[in-house]
């Protein structure tokens, strides 16, 4: 049953029905959304609206990034208000090689990979020692240390950035400056990171994971050594986090250090919890909407925050389960 | 009424008609000249990309609404000074809006972020202000032109004025992006006094220089070589009054002071030289009708980057003229601008080999006269001034 | 020497505003356990409202009065609108609300000031600096903040040490349901206490406009050294964020102006120009992640004063 439950969702509340009909509002929403996704770039490519596909792809590589902040903050409670740090070490991983004349993504991506999760490894090994706000300021300072770094490198921009001349180059038949196949691949890899999610937190892992942000002290009274468990799941956040900053760098051929302002990680907070925290589709859909709002908001008025501000003080208010939850909510309305 | 006349009007009707159908198709197959436009419309800095706009909207109005012929549509965006806001514009502006031109860019950082989209989808892209030493050099384009200059030109106009005053010693302070370290850069190789400090603040969002105009005092320079566009020239003007070494420390200015922050800056402005390329009293033709209508349509006085702005105007405008209005004669249309057959605001306009002109330096300083503030041209520094990064191009042909 | 003696003063210069902003963002997370990310629109507005009433009265005394009326308005209606139904809730939930709220500042700002930003003139004897030691000038606006500070400082602490509404903030702080418990108007409390925040921050905003310009998101930089400011300090702790800000303000200034030279021993001098500076906003943060691992209650918990 297992392979069809895919967009069930894990819910710590409610108890698990494995067999419901399958068919709710939600699920068929959830398919119409992938269908249309996954049939974009024809689109795209019949009527030549490429901006489109740019626009989407962006949008699946930041989805990515949400996801990965999900895994931590939805299931595990691990507020990170840092993570757009790791969607820039990916991303200068791969620029500063670039710009050293390394273009193989065979050595740009696992070095990306491995230096996210070095990152993520040291910070959370720090940052897990605390709880609360003070989690949520700890991972902040990291990420604004890195934003400093950044700044910093004089030779890869400084503050200006870093142009990426050429993209990871893979074999010669695998070209990422090909505007369908890239949309593809980070398609598939979103549609990876979810499935990577989702057998995460329905596993024992998971459990002990979900279990520990209710009741972190019963979880180790279990004998669940509690630290590890939540450290290892950090760590895959940022390595996840990690191959979206790969991606988005290759998307935009640029990187700059204001990928790692504080703001841009307010911005993945919101894509995650405005789709709905602790489900695993939650944050895809939290991203679409987030920035199909953002740039249609910004083609018909200047002033978008005017609507999505009040939006996010009411989601915060009155909508925790986020866009996700309002859609299940419709099953039992 | 006859029936025959009735008749004859009836055909004559349908005649019309029927050629107002055949019309419509040949009608909408005149093309618009697609203009994307990249400036900042907000922030501080707001008011120099409205100077850009209005003085390219006047450029237009001067053609009749009309570039080689062809109607005109514009779309402007806002990079709101950041470089990855202006790639997300500029490749909206190529992939989406197909457009047949990109012109602007304030910023060196955002024109060289924005940079590989243009040159790789082949727009051509008028630059009419950022002058990033790295697009005159090694990252000129057959499709880039710039109308305004190389970022070191100016300063280094400054470095020979400073020069002639016989100023022994220099302390330089500019803004840690593309274009500050261009600038310092600039009155460094022309200056022969010591350089006795170099700073390079945080862009743009250090405005608060305590620390900066403490160290120059310390160091007790005969004069401070400052680089700050846009507001944050009045920031610093400001502080460098404030801290009282206005009349201590005379301050040697590149793009610091303009027809912008002039009303705002008042006296404070008063007797600091700059240099430029063009000053509001040129004495040529096309500069006096482009300062007077400017003044008339919108109460204020165009900036040195608005008379770029408008040059930008007539070189498309030339340049569709040669091909006539056919945008797919991409080689033609490229020699057609390097020409630059139009006439320029700033006097005589030709264009280097990389695509950034040749042109004169003049010294300009802020003076009031009766109740009005304004700058004046009091000499020239260079003539005929050539980037040294033209050696680096390699322009394909 | 003389120019150390300069820095400092700098320093503590940045250090003044960032306290103004941390009081008011310290007092609102101690007693109301509140994050609120939107207390730097409070500090815009507060600088706009300056330019405006400045420019309208022509008198920039009586325009920041004015501002410093007008955003303790505004932050009290801001509480009752929105901000007091976020009490209670799960810290996540405050930074998402608040940062709505943040843009919704940015954008109404937007709205009614016009995206060009404004400037604040000073009068012009301000625009002089004075002689504070034999051979060190400092200018005087910076004094006047400096001073203004110290008196708002002051001012608070009579407020927060020897009045009774200073002492249900004290309690508040360390014990907030025995306040609750004691028959305390609470919901008065708040709005108060959330109203004085607002206060201060805007007087942070209205007295360092005239140095910057006065410009959307302006407070949003500040306002994350601000929370250093307070973590450092401890959360809740008025003493605290006095001294924690000095130390930030002094870090800042100190590594802005002798770390770029020092970085140039070793590197490049364009790698240095950039290191530099970056290195010092770098080490404000590493001090407050070594805070937090280890002594995470801050230097001076709000428990202990």
């Amino acid at each position: 049953m297992h392979r069809f439950a895919l967009h069930r969702v894990w819910d710590t509340r409610g108890e698990a029905e494995k067999m419901t009909a399958l068919l709710t509002p939600r699920n068929v929403l959830l398919a119409v959304l992938l269908a249309f996704l996954a049939l974009l770039p024809v689109y795209s490519t019949l009527t030549g609206n490429y901006f489109l596909m740019s626009l989407f792809t962006r949008i699946l590589i930041l989805a990515m990034a949400a996801v990965s902040l999900n895994l931590i903050m939805g299931f595990g409670g691990m507020v990170s208000f840092g993570h757009a740090a790791y969607l820039g070490i990916g991303g200068y991983a791969v620029g500063i090689l670039a710009k050293e004349g390394i273009n193989s993504a065979f050595v740009q991506w696992p070095v990306a990979l491995l230096a996210s999760g070095l990152f993520a490894l040291g910070v959370g090994a720090l940052c897990l020692r605390t709880r609360g706000v003070y989690f949520i300021m700890i991972t902040l300072a990291f990420a604004q240390m890195v934003y400093y770094v950044a700044i910093g490198l004089d030779r890869y921009g400084g503050d200006d950035g870093l142009t990426i001349h050429k993209r990871s180059q893979f074999f010669d038949s695998v070209n990422l400056s090909n505007r369908a196949f890239f949309y593809y691949l980070c398609f598939a890899l979103l549609l990876l990171a979810v499935y990577v999610v989702w057998r995460l937190v329905n596993s024992r892992f998971g459990m002990v994971i979900q279990g520990a942000r209710s009741n972190e002290r019963r979880m180790r009274a279990i004998g669940f050594p509690v630290f590890r468990y939540k450290l290892v799941c950090f760590v895959i956040s940022g390595v996840m986090c990690g191959l979206a900053g790969i991606l988005l760098a290759n998307h935009t051929d640029f990187i700059s250090p204001a990928l790692m302002f504080w703001t841009r990680s307010g911005d993945l907070m919101v894509m995650a919890v405005l789709g709905g925290m602790g489900t695993v589709f939650g944050p895809v859909i939290g991203s679409i909407a987030f920035l199909l709002l953002e740039e249609g908001l910004s083609q018909f008025t200047e002033f978008q925050g005017i609507i999505l501000g009040p939006m996010l003080l009411a989601v915060a208010l009155y909508a925790r389960g986020g866009i996700d939850g309002i859609l299940m909510g419709l099953r039992r309305g | 009424m006859s029936k025959i006349m009735k008749r004859t009007l009836l055909a004559g009707c349908a005649a019309a008609a029927l050629a107002a159908l055949a019309a419509a198709p040949a009608m909408a197959q005149q093309k618009t000249i697609k203009i994307g436009f990249i400036s900042t419309f907000s922030g501080p800095v707001a008011a120099i990309g409205n100077d850009m706009r209005q003085s390219f909207e006047l450029g237009l109005d001067h053609l009749g609404r009309k570039l080689g012929g062809l109607p005109v549509e514009v779309i402007y965006e806002d990079d709101q000074l950041k470089p990855e806001v202006g790639v997300q514009k500029t490749q909206k502006l190529i992939e989406s809006d197909k457009v047949d031109f990109v012109v602007g860019y304030i910023w060196s950082n955002v024109a060289l972020a924005s940079l590989k989209p243009l040159v790789d989808s082949k727009t051509f892209t008028i630059i009419t202000n950022a002058g990033a030493s790295q697009i005159s050099g090694e990252l000129c384009s057959p499709y880039v032109f710039t109308t305004s200059w190389n970022n070191d030109q100016t300063p280094q106009a400054v470095g020979l004025y400073m020069n002639q005053k016989n100023v022994k010693t220099a302390f330089l302070i500019g803004p840690n992006y593309a274009a500050g370290k261009d600038m310092l850069e600039g009155v460094a190789s022309t200056f022969k006094g010591q350089i006795i400090g170099r700073e390079l603040t945080l862009w743009p969002n250090q405005l608060d220089f305590s620390a900066e105009l403490s160290k120059a005092r310390a160091a007790k320079p005969e004069a401070i070589f400052a680089f700050y566009p846009g507001g944050a020239g009045i920031q610093f003007v400001t502080q460098y009054a404030q801290s009282g070494l206005k009349g201590q420390i005379p301050l040697y200015t590149a793009f610091t002071i303009d027809e912008l922050s002039l009303p705002r800056l008042k006296d404070l402005a008063v007797g600091i030289p700059g240099a430029q390329q063009w000053v509001n009293d040129l004495p040529n033709d096309a500069n006096k009708k482009y300062v007077a209508d400017y003044k008339a349509k919108y109460k204020s006085s165009p900036s040195f980057y608005g008379s770029q702005t408008y040059d930008a105007a007539a070189l498309i405008d030339s340049g569709l003229k040669a091909v006539k209005g056919d945008m797919s004669k991409k080689d033609e249309l490229r020699k057609a601008l390097e020409k630059a057959d139009f006439k320029s605001v700033r006097g005589n306009f030709k264009f280097g080999p990389n695509h950034i002109p040749i042109q004169n330096f003049y010294l300009q300083e802020a003076v009031k006269e009766g109740d009005d503030y304004r700058l004046k041209t009091v000499a020239t520094i260079v003539e005929n001034d050539q980037d040294k990064h033209v050696g680096k191009c390699k322009m394909p042909n | 020497m003389l120019y150390l003696i300069e820095q400092c003063l700098n320093g503590i210069q940045l250090g003044m505003l960032l306290f103004l902003l941390a009081a008011g963002l310290t007092l609102i997370f101690g007693i109301m356990d509140l994050v609120n990310l939107a207390h730097g629109s409070l500090y815009m507005i507060g600088a706009y409202f300056a330019a405006t009433f400045a420019a309208v009265t022509g008198s920039f005394v009586l325009g920041a009065i004015l501002a410093l009326v007008a955003t303790l308005v505004v932050g009290m209606a801001l509480e009752v609108i929105a901000i007091r139904r976020l009490y209670g809730r799960d810290h996540l939930d405050h930074v998402l609300g608040t940062f709505g709220l943040l843009l919704f500042f940015n954008e109404l700002v937007r709205l009614i000031w016009g995206p060009a930003g404004m400037t604040l003139p000073l009068p012009s004897e301000m625009l002089t600096a004075v002689q504070v030691l034999p051979g060190v000038y400092y200018p005087a606006y910076r004094l006047v903040i400096i001073v203004a500070t110290l008196v708002v400082a002051l001012l608070l602490y009579v407020l927060v040490m020897r009045t009774r509404v200073g002492m249900l903030i004290r309690a508040g702080a360390s014990n907030r349901e025995m306040v609750g418990a004691l028959g305390v108007n609470v919901k008065l409390l708040y709005t108060l206490v959330f109203g004085l925040g607002a206060a201060l921050a805007g007087f942070a905003g209205l007295m360092q406009a005239p140095i910057l310009t006065v410009q959307i998101g302006m407070g949003e930089n500040i306002l994350i050294l601000a929370f250093v400011v307070i973590i450092i300090g401890g959360i809740g702790s008025i003493r605290g964020a006095f001294v924690a800000a000095i130390i930030v303000g002094l870090i800042d200034t100190m590594g802005r102006a002798f770390l770029p030279d020092l970085v140039r021993q070793f590197v490049s001098y364009s790698a240095g120009s950039s290191l530099g500076p970056s290195l010092s906003s770098m080490i404000i943060y590493m001090l407050m992640a070594a805070v937090l691992v280890f002594r995470p209650e801050g230097l001076f918990p709000a428990s202990s004063k």
